[in-house]
């Protein structure tokens, strides 16, 4: 781990990469093609319940739908993992138990970190000694925009160090950051401070995961893979709501990165809603007939 | 095969021919009847991609050219001339509206006739099209606010008369709509004559112009080979020529009207220099680069063919730029995944292979990525040519194909002095974060077009056309409009 | 007592400097009564090559001076020829004008000069456009200069004919080579004294004197000149010129020298409309 040399960063030109993520939606999957994408798509699938009400039955129910999100067909699925607040993690792994759905808790004053960094390490903590097997923290953006790259450099590579065992995603929040010059930069830094996952938003900001910010990301992970050697993972999170757009996600991570990280170990979907999209999406496929919204669970 | 995760290749995603009906055999568009060439010849069509012979088209000889300019002739003198701009700027309105109804045709047939890829016949040739005569309509009845002055001493904005226009292959319908658009807008009857190999579109824009109900003889369409292209440019009662190839043929053009009234604008080749500063934003360059050069199999005349990249970054933008090579997609031009399609012509193909061996024998390096090109069919990989010298033969002509040439460069006066070391002038690119150090280049390459941070960018609004020997005039925007007019008490 | 005449060696003017030929040729030019008015000095092909050179050099610097600064130098060259009306009409009466329309030929120039003088910062305004595309770009057109602009003139020529083609190529920014007949090589000479000393930097406008013959087909075919004006109706001329210039597609612009209206088309004949593109966002 060595902080990052910002200065060999090249800069981004915003119309460039919204051209060349608009020409990975030009990809056209059909048949075989398409039908192994919407299955490695669900395997990628986090999903998520990041509510005020969440309750242990809302995420039995939900970690159901991660271990089988489709009772006719076990062939599809398991879902990588659920994500729940801290509070929920033992309720979620208890839940899972060994069925290899992993459980991800969000923690570090999710979703703003605006707390001291003790409660936030502290929380990681809890969550680790919880069960979770994944920690999504959300760096300090309010340091981040005033250009404190080191202090989120520090806190990245603190809660690492919190995480011990623990995966670490770590939350750039690109809907706040605004510019993909600052995308990259965050990228850079969450990567160098030993992030596992760079994940784009909390999904309780607008704009969440776009194609153009996932594009940065990805390229940030290439970069990187390439001077240092090693892989970093990918989430866009938020936002990703049909079968679709996930794909042109998968296709995207497939042309840029290979498909060495077509793999849930290395790219995730955060999402609640795009489950039942991909599922109908593969019961089409299946059966030729465009599908319903009530012949697939709502967990 | 096809597994996502696994598999080097897509499944097919083939766009539908049956939309597209393509005819046994096609006549001239003379005097608003279709027509066949005298003594009936024709010549055959084929669809480069397989090889197969789609149609039949005919070969006009002098006498249907003429019969052409005389149609076209009486249309100017007669009705054309006598309806306002206004009611001619809404026979171009139901052209661009019919072309957007008909779209997905004419970009299936585009990319049958000619190779290039559906993703671009229907994403980029055929919407610019429409938007071309969409743009042209508007100016119809606003002439007189298209020339400052114009107007002093009681002169008017005239049309110049009868236009031959000849066109190339590379883009058929798009080359079609900038000649006739801004030429039926201020007022002109045309002849125009496609490329031979690529005369089916231009077709099928005629019958959209006969569905129009524009007035006989005010767009005529005569089809043949280079001969036919010579009756028109040199037909005595054409008033202004209108052509788009090559500088070699451009320069007997220039020749051949040199003793007559005859004006004209020349849209020919060139060499353009794309230029990458070490401050660019490195990734979107790359994809510039690749837009540049692989756009249309290369058959670009602004093609950004060659690479002048500052030493700092040349390593690492050559190897981004392979990486991404390694990512396109050549096949089928009507798949929808093709990234370059087929190139247009057996004897093109032969000129690109030939240059590349040239190359090759005067000791540069040539990359290709490992991607699968068909065996059937006229198909070329993406393809580099490193360790390039100003002197290299690949770095002075124009390859015309989806080759590139790299060379790098130390300074931005070294950088424009090898851009500007061309007998051509059409287009540059340049890529800098630096704003002033944008201007300094863009203002010092010697080229018609200049793209920042951007290239191969087109748009009805905006002028295009070349210093040098890359031509004559604008065609496109409020300049494109100057050819077709001419001011008279 | 008499005194006996000085009369001026009319020589060339190129790159700033007044050379004789190398050919060492001149053309004996008469008045009407069959007197040597002066020994004009009948250009070569070699010197036409060498003013090309000179233009060459010249131009880059003439295109980089401001427009302002293009501007006063040619309201300088209006001041010039007006402080030096009764010698330009003097030599328009020698050369077979009548005094009336010497004084005419002179005033007229020199508003022409005033007139182009005025366009150096304008004529960009009115022939460029911000070009409204559809997709998320700035996009510009601008008139940038063609480079070296031959001036072919004919004996219909005069004071007039030669400065109002001169001053709408160099006033955009183009450098130029006036190609005059003998019968107008004394005027020519004497307008090249007047830039000389009008701060047009050398080589900017160069004059040539001589036969039209002997200089136009290597002008025309001249792969270093990027335009050419031919101020004739010989139609002979015209075709020759064209067919020559197409080796490097030179822009060929025919002009009736008799018309001479002020407009700024002229100017536009020679201008490049360049585009460029930049992204926002």
């Amino acid at each position: 781990m060595a902080y990052p040399n910002l200065k060999d960063i090249a800069p981004i030109d915003e119309v460039g990469v919204k051209e060349r993520a608009a020409r990975y939606q030009k990809r056209s999957l059909k048949g075989e093609t398409k039908l192994s994408a919407l299955k490695l798509a669900v395997t990628m699938l986090d999903i998520t319940t990041l509510e005020g009400k969440d309750s242990p039955g809302k995420v039995k129910q939900m970690c159901r739908k991660a271990m089988c999100p489709i009772t006719s067909d076990p062939s599809i699925g398991p879902a990588a993992a659920v994500c729940v607040y801290p509070s929920l993690v033992k309720v979620a792994k208890t839940a899972v138990g060994d069925s290899g759905v992993q459980v991800a808790s969000v923690a570090t004053a999710f979703p703003s970190g605006q707390s001291r960094m003790r409660e936030r390490l502290t929380e990681i903590k809890y969550a680790v000694a919880e069960g979770a097997d994944e920690i999504d923290m959300v760096i300090s953006r309010g340091k981040f925009l005033t250009g404190n790259y080191r202090g989120i450099y520090d806190e990245v590579a603190k809660c690492k160090e919190a995480c011990g065992d623990a995966h670490l995603k770590v939350i750039i929040e690109t809907g706040e950051l605004e510019t993909l010059d600052n995308i990259r930069i965050a990228s850079e830094l969450s990567m160098a401070a030993g992030a596992d996952f760079i994940k784009t938003s909390t999904g309780k900001i607008s704009p969440a995961s776009t194609l153009p910010f996932t594009l940065v990301m990805l390229q940030s992970i290439l970069d990187y893979y390439e001077r240092t050697g090693i892989m970093v993972g990918m989430k866009p999170a938020g936002g990703i709501a049909d079968a679709k757009l996930a794909l042109q996600y998968l296709v995207m991570v497939k042309e840029m990165l290979g498909k060495k990280w077509l793999t849930n170990k290395w790219f995730r979907f955060g999402a609640s809603s795009l489950t039942n999209d991909l599922l109908m999406q593969l019961e089409k496929q299946r059966t030729g007939l465009y599908q319903g919204g009530d012949y697939f669970s709502k967990d | 095969m096809y597994d996502f995760i696994n598999g080097n290749e897509y499944a097919p995603a083939p766009e539908s021919t049956a939309i597209v009906n393509i005819k046994k055999k096609y006549g001239l568009y003379i005097g608003g009847k279709w027509v066949d060439a005298q003594g009936k010849k024709t010549f055959e069509t084929i669809n480069p991609a397989n090889q197969q012979v789609l149609s039949k088209v005919a070969d006009a000889s002098k006498a249907d050219v003429d019969a052409a300019v005389k149609a076209a002739r009486k249309a100017f003198e007669g009705e054309w001339s006598s309806i306002s701009g206004a009611e001619r700027g809404k026979y171009l309105y139901r052209i661009a509206r019919i072309l957007q109804e008909r779209s997905r045709e004419f970009a299936v047939l585009e990319s049958m006739d000619g190779g290039k890829p559906i993703r671009e016949s229907r994403d980029i040739d055929i919407p610019l099209v429409a938007a071309h005569f969409f743009y042209y309509a508007g100016w119809a009845d606003k002439l007189d606010f298209a020339f400052p002055g114009a107007g002093i001493g009681g002169q008017k904005v005239k049309p110049v008369g009868v236009v031959g226009q000849v066109i190339p292959w590379n883009f058929p319908l798009m080359m079609a709509a900038w000649k006739i658009a801004p030429a039926l807008a201020s007022g002109n009857t045309v002849v125009l004559k496609p490329a031979e190999t690529t005369s089916l579109t231009a077709l099928l824009l005629a019958e959209v112009i006969e569905e129009a109900g524009v007035p006989a003889g005010v767009v005529n369409i005569v089809t043949g080979a280079g001969d036919t292209g010579k009756f028109v440019v040199g037909h005595p009662d054409v008033n202004k020529v209108a052509f788009t190839g090559s500088t070699c043929v451009g320069k007997h053009i220039l020749k051949s009207v040199a003793g007559t009234d005859k004006s004209y604008t020349l849209e020919l080749g060139g060499k353009a220099a794309h230029i990458i500063m070490d401050d660019a934003a490195i990734d979107q360059a790359v994809e510039g680069i690749v837009n540049g050069i692989f756009f249309n199999q290369g058959h670009v005349c602004c093609a950004g063919s060659r690479l002048l990249v500052q030493e700092g970054v040349a390593d690492k933008v050559v190897k981004k730029l392979q990486k991404r090579m390694e990512t396109l997609i050549v096949g089928n031009p009507l798949d929808k995944n093709t990234d370059i399609g087929a190139i247009n012509s057996k004897e093109q193909l032969a000129k690109i292979k030939s240059l590349v061996k040239t190359a090759t024998k005067e000791g540069a390096t040539v990359w290709q990525p490992g991607t699968s090109v068909p065996r059937k069919g006229n198909f070329y990989p993406p393809t580099l040519i490193l360790d390039c010298a100003q002197s290299h033969t690949v770095v002075q002509e124009e390859i015309f194909g989806p080759v590139l040439t790299i060379q790098t460069f130390r300074t931005v006066n070294e950088a424009v002095e090898k851009a500007n070391n061309t007998q051509y002038g059409l287009s540059g690119g340049v890529w800098s974060d630096k704003g002033a150090k944008v201007f300094k280049l863009t203002d010092n390459v010697k080229a018609g077009i200049m793209w920042a941070n951007t290239y191969n960018a087109f748009d009805p609004a905006s002028p295009f056309g070349g210093f040098k020997e890359s031509g004559i005039g604008r065609e496109g925007g409020l300049h494109g409009l100057y050819p077709y007019v001419k001011f008279n008490a | 007592m008499s005194r006996l005449k000085v009369k001026k060696t009319y020589k060339l003017y190129i790159g700033g400097k007044f050379p004789r030929s190398e050919s060492g040729r001149t053309h004996a030019l008469l008045d009407k009564k069959g007197d040597v008015i002066a020994n004009i000095a009948k250009a070569s092909k070699k010197d036409l090559r060498n003013t090309v050179v000179a233009t060459r050099k010249a131009q880059a610097g003439w295109q980089g001076a401001s427009p302002h600064l293009k501007g006063q130098i040619l309201y300088r060259l209006a001041e010039m020829l007006e402080g030096r009306k009764a010698q330009f009409i003097s030599v328009l009466k020698e050369s077979g004008m009548s005094e009336k329309s010497a004084i005419k030929e002179v005033e007229k120039s020199v508003d022409a000069l005033v007139y182009y003088a005025g366009w150096s910062d304008k004529f960009q305004a009115i022939y460029s456009s911000v070009n409204p595309v559809s997709s998320p770009h700035y996009n510009f057109s601008a008139p940038v200069p063609t480079g070296i602009v031959g001036v072919v003139l004919d004996d219909k020529a005069g004071l007039y004919g030669i400065v109002s083609q001169m001053a709408p190529v160099i006033v955009g920014g183009n450098s130029t080579l006036l190609v005059v007949p003998s019968k107008w090589a004394t005027v020519a000479m004497e307008l090249a004294e007047v830039i000389h000393t009008s701060d047009v930097p050398g080589g900017v406008v160069n004059v040539l004197t001589g036969e039209l013959p002997d200089m136009v087909p290597t002008l025309s075919g001249h792969m270093d000149v990027n335009a050419v004006a031919v101020c004739s109706s010989d139609n002979e001329l015209r075709k020759s010129v064209r067919e020559l210039g197409a080796e490097n597609v030179k822009r060929v612009v025919f002009r009736d020298n008799s018309k001479g209206n002020l407009s700024p088309y002229p100017i536009m004949d020679f201008q490049e409309i360049k585009t460029t593109w930049h992204p926002v966002g």
